[in-house]
């Protein structure tokens, strides 16, 4: 088993999809940051059977409720002094616009680019977002 | 302003509203001729369609009113790299009302939000038909005098038949459906349909491979066309197009006053034998969307009369 040292202050990003990880540091242009960051792939998880994790070292200014729109599973702890500070939970914005891109290939915005990317939420329970121009589900 | 995007921008209420008018003008044409005088539509058709865009025409023009518009995207701005934004913003300014018909999904959605003028979709892809799904409502509403307690199966190609997808959208919310869907495995209805709309409004269905053995079952048999145009695949479109056709040996099964419907044009799934039979009203249904369309203009124009 790999081990990564814990946190002191930080955000640990667990429950990713294996192989997701990626997107995720992507999206949240973690590249760009000076401080440590710990991507760990394909996790034993109890719950979902492989996971992916990211630990971020450091105070983060960031929407953290869109990271439930990439992938709904996702919890986010917040951490201080070594201990949990927090459990967010992510809310899921009813409304995104240019966070996620629309694939179907059949779809408008994918001829048209100033168009811009929109999805809404058409099923809380499961994460469901749709293109509304398409209606095509971001997970399909 | 109110647009028609897709088959479910209209309440039940709206929707019996349009039907009830569209009944009031096939009773009395004659008192409608005039209502429009003065107003233009626009038909805004990126692709080809013979039937819709001049059934919108013959609309507007028995409703007094004048037309304008393109018939394919060569004829039009979008040939230079114009946007439909654009397009439709000039547009709002020539026209009181526009139909739009475009290849890719959602287009008619990004011209309404930029309109100025109510935007009706008049297909848009393998996505929505809604004014065929009123000209399919009012068919089966003048026919059989109910849009409830029906069982209504579906034929051919219900992967990427539009009207399939739009008419089961709305049936869903009448009492007392049932569907038969009669299709080649490739060709099944999409699975967040039969999820998200069929299974979640607890509407009892059943999926078959063989026509023969439903057609005793069926008020509605609705047949579609299996459509080069949503194949990426030539060899798929070859090995599928001939699945399913309905001959007069077929129609020997049904009930005597089963409904025939297609949303034309037929190419070779119901054999030309069929037209003479009383239940087969597909042309019939074609008149109906000129009827449908002009209340529905009227409702979107909010003219007096309606």
């Amino acid at each position: 088993m790999l081990n990564i040292g814990g946190l002191t202050t930080g955000i640990v990003i667990d429950h990713i999809k294996a192989g997701g990880a990626m997107d995720i540091y992507s999206y949240l242009n973690l590249e760009k940051l000076d401080c440590s960051v710990a991507i760990i792939k394909n996790a034993k998880s109890n719950k979902m059977g492989k996971k992916d994790i990211i630990k971020i070292e450091g105070n983060l200014d960031i929407d953290l409720d869109m990271l439930g729109v990439l992938d709904h599973n996702i919890t986010v702890n917040v951490i201080d002094n070594g201990s949990i500070k927090e459990k967010k939970n992510l809310q899921l914005p009813e409304k995104v616009v240019n966070i996620i891109k629309c694939k179907n290939p059949r779809c408008i915005t994918s001829i048209e680019q100033e168009i811009p990317h929109t999805f809404k939420l058409t099923n809380k329970e499961k994460g469901i977002y749709r293109c509304i121009y398409c209606e095509q589900s971001f997970k399909e | 302003m109110k647009h028609l995007i897709s088959p479910l921008d209209l309440s039940v209420t709206e929707l019996d509203e349009i039907l009830t008018l569209a009944e009031e003008i096939i009773e009395e044409p004659k008192k409608y001729s005039n209502v429009c005088n003065g107003k233009k539509i626009a038909t805004l058709f990126y692709e080809p369609s013979t039937r819709t865009r001049l059934s919108f025409e013959a609309a507007m023009l028995n409703l007094g009113g004048s037309v304008l518009g393109f018939s394919s995207a060569d004829s039009s701005s979008a040939s230079k790299g114009e946007s439909v934004a654009d397009t439709i913003r000039v547009i709002s300014s020539y026209a009181d009302i526009c139909a739009m018909r475009h290849p890719k999904e959602g287009a008619p959605q990004v011209a309404a939000n930029y309109s100025s003028i109510p935007v009706i979709n008049a297909g848009d892809g393998g996505h929505n038909h809604p004014t065929q799904t009123l000209t399919d409502l009012l068919t089966i509403k003048n026919l059989k005098g109910r849009l409830d307690t029906l069982t209504v199966g579906f034929c051919g190609d219900l992967k990427f038949g539009r009207t399939v997808h739009s008419l089961i959208n709305a049936l869903v919310r009448y009492e007392n459906i049932n569907f038969v869907l009669i299709s080649p495995e490739e060709l099944k209805i999409p699975d967040y349909l039969r999820k998200e709309v069929i299974e979640e409004n607890h509407i009892p269905y059943k999926e078959v491979k063989v026509l023969d053995q439903v057609m005793p079952e069926l008020d509605i048999l609705y047949m579609t066309r299996v459509q080069k145009e949503r194949f990426f695949n030539e060899e798929d479109y070859i090995r599928l197009k001939d699945s399913f056709i309905l001959d007069g040996k077929k129609m020997e099964l049904a009930k005597e006053d089963m409904l025939v419907m297609h949303p034309l044009p037929r190419v070779n799934e119901i054999a030309t034998e069929v037209d003479k039979d009383k239940r087969a009203v597909y042309f019939k249904q074609a008149e109906y969307g000129v009827y449908v369309r002009m209340a529905l203009i009227m409702k979107l124009l909010e003219v007096a009369g309606c």
